[in-house]
């Protein structure tokens, strides 16, 4: 292979090929590419894929497209706001097979903790590297108010067992697993809801259940933020998790006066509302904010990365990506291979190359013979 | 858009005569579960309490009253659970299958006034501030949702005080208050309606005779 040499290696990349998984490296519990920008100390950023209505992957791909070479991870979010939605297993095939990073959510309204640990591993085998973990909107939020809500674990719960999957190798009832799955933790957050003197005690009993990262709700009230995360600061939590801001574009002052008072948990301060009001271009100016925000919460220490969450804004996120300058030159990963891709490729090869005219009698008359 | 309908394709054709009572799509703007709310057959009977629970409950007084003496509770719970160890040779004498039925009686009318109990059968109301969890809508053990009302309410059921804004202010008063800090293993669904104070009597028993045990060998 002459063209190797030539081409550019990405930071991080198997030094044996693209094609290949990233090897384990010391201290980390996954073999992501996510949790090696976090842990050497570089800002992340990570998004959200608005899941599709539909059941054509390309729709998938390309809504991943447009997020090429500017995001560290993508959320493939459970059914959020209990809508439905393509699932995040799913989503998370099909990013896998891309070549992309997922960060698969997993919420507690809609899986016991049977089918929950079975779509662990299954994703896990796929090449999904980081899960978060989560609660769920009610049912009453969605589209379907007449569902079980189930919760059959909470995001604490949620937290631990997959950390005792993947560090005692063990479901919750204590059967053996042959392979443990090699994942990075996450789970939300929200400064920005009562008790608020809770929250940041709420951060720590995550960590204690296992959380590696945490994203938060979408933060529109910095100085809010900022109390929460001097509390978490005093706390010693910022050396104990990667805190990711989240943040995000609002389309219109009506929208964000819609959003504050439907979307449950979202905190949106009258002074955006008005800024946004005032504005001649609503969406631009929306924009703006956003990356006034980033600008603000990247200066908080113990602020490890932001969460762009630009629902039905997608296009925005690398425009808002840029501008900020948060990546600081950096170029985050073009391609996460899984562990099983030369594998795939090997059989693809073969199956292209097989002779039609073959049939299972040959075959054996060809072994035997 | 393009116009393809589905049929459905059962091996007796469409499955209902009528016409479809199927939502209009949502366009921008607004959401889907707007449309589904708008669109649900009306009718003069409208449930005073509709929620994916079901709990009709029009007054949480007596919870909130015992969140606020959540002090004097754990003061009181601690002789109780004392008094229910003493009395363990009386269960074991008696037969524990035989008591359960009037205990459980009991428990459920006086842990159901005070506290709303959901009998799950594994009582952590003092590690919760005297709020017991499992009148969270998502029965959270853990700790509040991200969608608290910013008046502190609950985002499922708006008239009810988040459960676990409640635990909070219950857990300052008391003097064990810290016990919220410790994280919950998932909720065991087989020991509902079962009686936690027997089991914690018999738990505490055992561990007492332990303890002897490894205090004489």
């Amino acid at each position: 292979m002459t063209t190797r040499d030539a081409r550019f290696i990405q930071r991080d990349e198997n030094p044996e090929g693209p094609h290949l998984p990233l090897e384990p490296l010391p201290g980390h519990s996954s073999r992501g590419r996510l949790e090696r920008v976090l842990r050497r100390g570089e800002f992340a950023v990570t998004t959200e894929l608005n899941p599709p209505d539909s059941a054509d992957p390309e729709d998938v791909y390309n809504r991943a497209k447009i997020f090429d070479g500017w995001v560290d991870g993508i959320n493939a979010v459970d059914a959020s706001g209990a809508n439905c939605h393509m699932s995040s297993v799913g989503i998370c095939a099909l990013l896998t097979r891309m070549g992309y990073a997922p960060i698969m959510q997993i919420a507690c309204r809609d899986k016991n903790r049977i089918a929950i640990q079975g779509d662990v591993l299954g994703a896990s085998a796929m090449g999904v590297a980081n899960i978060l973990c989560l609660t769920g909107d009610g049912v009453q939020a969605g589209d379907q108010p007449g569902a079980k809500p189930v919760f059959d674990l909470d995001s604490m719960s949620l937290l631990e067992t997959i950390r005792i999957m993947r560090d005692n190798g063990k479901f919750l009832s204590g059967r053996k697993l042959t392979t443990p799955p090699q994942l990075f933790l996450g789970a939300a957050i929200n400064p920005f809801a009562p008790p608020h003197d809770f929250r940041p005690i709420h951060l720590g009993k995550k960590i204690a259940a296992g959380a590696q990262f945490v994203q938060s709700q979408y933060c529109f009230d910095v100085p809010m933020f900022k109390t929460f995360m001097q509390k978490a600061r005093d706390l010693g939590f910022t050396e104990k998790v990667f805190i990711l801001c989240g943040v995000g574009p609002l389309p219109s002052a009506k929208t964000a006066k819609w959003m504050r008072s439907n979307v449950p948990g979202v905190h949106i301060p009258d002074s955006i509302i008005k800024r946004l009001e005032g504005a001649q271009d609503q969406k631009a100016e929306g924009k703006k904010i956003c990356i006034d925000i980033i600008n603000e919460v990247k200066e908080i220490q113990g602020v490890s990365g932001v969460h762009v969450m630009a629902y039905r804004l997608e296009e925005y996120v690398a425009e808002i990506v840029s501008e900020s300058g948060v990546l600081k030159g950096r170029q985050p990963w073009k391609r996460e291979a899984a562990r099983d891709e030369q594998m795939i490729a090997d059989r693809f090869d073969h199956l292209r190359r097989d002779d039609p005219n073959q049939n299972p009698q040959k075959i054996v008359e060809g072994v035997t013979h | 858009m393009a116009d393809t309908k589905t049929e459905t394709t059962t091996a007796k054709g469409p499955a209902g005569s009528g016409p479809e009572i199927v939502p209009p799509s949502a366009s921008s703007g607004v959401t889907q579960a707007t449309i589904v709310k708008k669109t649900a057959p009306k009718s003069d009977y409208k449930p005073a309490d509709v929620s994916p629970q079901r709990r009709v409950q029009r007054s949480y007084s007596i919870r909130l009253w015992s969140i606020r003496h959540s002090r004097a509770l754990e003061w009181f719970y601690a002789r109780f659970a004392d008094m229910f160890l003493l009395l363990h040779p009386l269960w074991k004498g008696l037969g524990y299958a035989r008591v359960e039925a009037p205990v459980k009686f009991v428990e459920k009318r006086v842990k159901g006034l005070m506290f709303d109990c959901r009998m799950c059968g594994q009582c952590i109301l003092s590690s919760t501030g005297m709020s017991c969890p499992m009148n969270c809508p998502k029965q959270l053990r853990n700790g509040p949702c991200g969608g608290v009302r910013a008046n502190g309410n609950c985002e499922v059921e708006p008239d009810m005080p988040c459960v676990w804004v409640k635990a909070w202010e219950g857990s300052r008063n008391m003097v064990k208050g810290d016990a919220i800090l410790a994280v919950q293993k998932p909720v065991d669904q087989s020991l509902r309606e079962t009686s936690a104070w027997l089991r914690v009597t018999a738990q505490a028993a055992a561990a007492k005779d332990k303890d002897k045990a490894g205090a004489a060998a």
